[in-house]
C-alpha cells in the first residue's frame, strides 16, 4: 500500500491558524516600528506578508491546515495521485519566471513576474476550495485581483475571454512526457468572470510564497468553479475573441465544460456533486450553489441554463 | 505437491488469514498515527474497495494455481479468500453508506440508478453476497449441484468490480487496466483450459 513516507514536511512546517494569526500581527506591528523594513525580512517574499490587508470576501470558517493544502493536491504535471505534487515538484523552476501577454489587448509582451507585481498590493483572500472530485478545502490565499493585471494590459474590444496555459516545460514536469492530459494545460474565463472583484491571482497562502505543488509562483483562483479552473503556474495569458478550450473539456467534453461552476443540482456525468467532504472531516457536507458565492457571481449567469453550460 | 493436513490446517491457513488480514490492520494503523494523507476517509473508502477486488482476483488465481503447481490442497483456502473479498466489499459499501451517503435512503436509491458506476458496484455486491451465505460445508452439501451454479457468480462479480473500478477513475486508467488485464489472464486461462480438456 502506497502509505505516505515521504510528504516533504516536517511537523515544523504545520501552522495552524492562530499561529498563522499571531505571526501575521506581529509582522504588522513591526511592519509599523520600522522592524521588518530595516532588517529587510520579508520584503523579497512575493505573497508581501507584512503588507497584506484581509478581505470583506474572505469567509470566517475554519481553514484547512497547511500541511493538507501543501499535501493533497492535484497537479497532473507532477503525476495523477493526490500526493505526487508535493513528491515531484521540487524540479519546477519558478525563477526567473515571466508571463508572456498576448492577443486582443494593447499591452502585449513578456513581463518579468516581478514587474507584473510591482504595482500590486497583495491582500488575503480567504476562499471556499471546491474540487470537482468531491472534496473541499478553506484556503488563505494571499493574492490580488485578476482584474488589476487585466487592466493594464488593455484589453481592446475583441477581447472577449482571458485564456492561460501553465509552462510547458516537460524536462521538469514528467507528467507532461505522459498523455494523461494535452500539454500545455489550458483554462480560460469569460471576461466578465475573469474581471469579477472574487477572481484572484495569487502568489502565496497562509502568508508564504506559494510552494511548488500549490502552483508557484502565481496561479488563478476562481472560488465559485471547480478547482481545476484555477490553472496552476501560469506562464502564458492571452486576449481572445472565441471561447478558448480548456484542458479538461478538452479531455472529455460531456464531463466537463467551460464554466464549471459548482452546482450542486448539476451532477458530473458520472458522479453526484450534492455533496463534498471538507478535508479534515469525516462525513460529507451539502455543496452550495456557486460554493456558496451566489451573491457575487449569480448575475454573471442572469438567464443562462446552468445544467447545459456546465 | 502435498502437505500434511495437520500441518497445513495449522500453519498455512493461519498464515494466510493473517495476510489478509493485513490491510485492515494497516489502516487502522494509518489512522491511528495519521499517516494516510489529508483525505483519510477517503483513502480508508478507496483502499477498502481495492483490496475487495484484488482478493478477488486472487480467489480466482486459486484454481489454475492449483493446477500448475499439482497442489489441490489451494483450494481449501477458496472458501476463506472468499469471504475475505466479502469482508471489504460489506467494510467499503457500508463506508459508503454511512459515511458518503449519511444513510440519506432517498439519495442512496437515486445515487444507484442515476451513476452507472455506483450500479456496477452494487451489482458486484450482490453477486458476491448469496456466495458468501451460501459457504458453509452445510450449504454446500444440501445444495448440491446448484451450489455450483450458483457460485458461478464469481465471474459477473469480477467484471462489475473492475466496471466499478474502470468508471470512476478520471483520466488515468492505468491501474483499472491493470485489474481489467489480470481478469482477461484468469478467464483466459479457464477458457483455455475447457477447450483442452474437450
Amino acid at each position: 500500500m502506497d502509505f505516505d513516507k515521504n510528504p516533504g514536511i516536517s511537523e515544523n512546517d504545520i501552522t495552524d491558524y492562530e499561529t498563522y494569526k499571531k505571526r501575521r500581527t506581529f509582522m504588522k506591528t513591526a511592519a509599523g516600528l520600522g522592524i521588518v523594513a530595516s532588517t529587510g525580512l520579508a520584503m523579497k517574499s512575493f505573497s508581501g506578508d507584512a503588507k497584506a490587508k484581509t478581505s470583506n470576501y474572505s469567509t470566517t470558517e475554519k481553514t484547512t491546515s497547511y500541511k493538507s493544502i501543501t499535501s493533497y493536491c492535484n497537479y497532473y504535471e507532477f503525476g495523477t495521485s493526490k500526493r505526487d505534487p508535493a513528491k515531484h515538484a521540487h524540479s519546477l523552476v519558478t525563477s526567473p519566471w515571466t508571463v508572456d501577454v498576448d492577443g486582443e489587448c494593447d499591452n502585449p509582451g513578456t513581463y518579468d513576474l516581478e514587474d507584473l507585481l510591482k504595482p500590486v498590493s497583495i491582500e488575503e483572500r480567504i476562499y471556499r476550495f471546491r474540487c470537482v472530485e468531491g472534496w473541499s478545502m478553506v484556503i488563505p490565499w494571499m493574492g490580488f485581483p485578476l482584474a488589476d493585471l487585466i487592466k493594464r494590459m488593455q484589453p481592446n474590444s475583441k477581447a472577449k475571454y482571458v485564456r492561460f496555459e501553465t509552462l510547458y516545460d516537460p524536462d521538469n514536469m514528467p507528467g507532461q512526457r505522459t498523455d494523461s492530459l494535452s500539454w500545455p494545460y489550458v483554462e480560460g474565463l469569460r471576461m466578465d468572470e475573469a474581471m469579477n472583484p472574487l477572481t484572484l491571482l495569487s502568489t502565496g497562502l497562509y502568508g508564504k510564497d506559494l510552494l511548488n505543488q500549490n502552483g508557484a509562483p502565481l496561479r488563478l483562483v476562481v472560488p465559485w468553479k471547480y478547482g481545476f479552473k484555477s490553472i496552476k503556474s501560469i506562464a502564458r495569458i492571452s486576449f481572445t475573441e472565441l471561447q478558448p478550450l480548456n484542458s479538461w473539456q478538452l479531455s472529455s467534453s460531456s464531463e466537463y465544460g467551460f464554466y464549471s461552476n459548482v452546482n450542486p443540482d448539476v451532477p458530473h456525468q458520472r458522479w453526484s456533486q450534492a455533496k463534498e467532504r471538507r478535508v479534515g472531516e469525516f462525513t460529507k457536507r451539502k455543496t452550495q450553489l456557486f460554493n456558496g458565492y451566489e451573491k457575487e457571481v449569480a448575475e454573471l449567469y442572469t438567464g443562462m441554463d446552468l445544467k447545459r453550460f456546465f | 505437491m502435498h502437505i500434511r493436513s495437520a500441518l497445513f490446517n495449522n500453519t498455512i491457513k493461519p498464515i494466510f488469514f493473517v495476510l489478509l488480514l493485513l490491510p485492515t490492520l494497516l489502516l487502522i494503523k494509518g489512522i491511528s498515527f495519521d499517516t494516510l494523507g489529508a483525505n483519510s476517509p477517503e483513502y480508508v473508502f478507496h483502499s477498502l474497495g481495492e483490496w475487495a477486488l484484488r482478493i478477488l482476483l486472487l480467489t480466482l488465481l486459486l484454481s489454475p494455481l492449483r493446477r500448475a503447481l499439482r497442489w489441490p490442497q489451494l483450494l481449501q483456502l477458496r472458501r476463506m479468500f472468499g469471504l475475505f473479498t466479502f469482508y471489504y466489499a460489506s467494510l467499503h459499501s457500508l463506508f459508503y453508506l454511512w459515511f458518503e451517503q449519511s444513510l440519506d435512503w432517498l439519495a442512496i436509491y437515486s445515487d444507484i440508478w442515476d451513476r452507472p458506476f455506483i450500479t456496477a458496484g452494487v451489482l458486484a455486491f450482490l453477486c458476491i453476497f448469496p456466495l458468501a451465505i451460501t459457504s458453509t460445508k452445510n450449504m454446500m452439501r444440501q445444495m448440491g449441484r446448484r451450489w455450483k451454479l450458483l457460485h458461478l457468480l464469481v465471474y459477473p462479480a469480477v467484471i462489475f468490480s473492475v466496471i466499478h473500478f474502470w468508471w470512476l477513475v478520471k483520466a488515468d486508467i492505468t491501474e483499472p487496466l491493470v485489474y481489467a488485464g489480470l481478469m482477461a489472464v484468469l478467464f483466459a486461462e479457464r477458457a483455455w483450459g475447457k477447450l483442452e480438456r474437450r
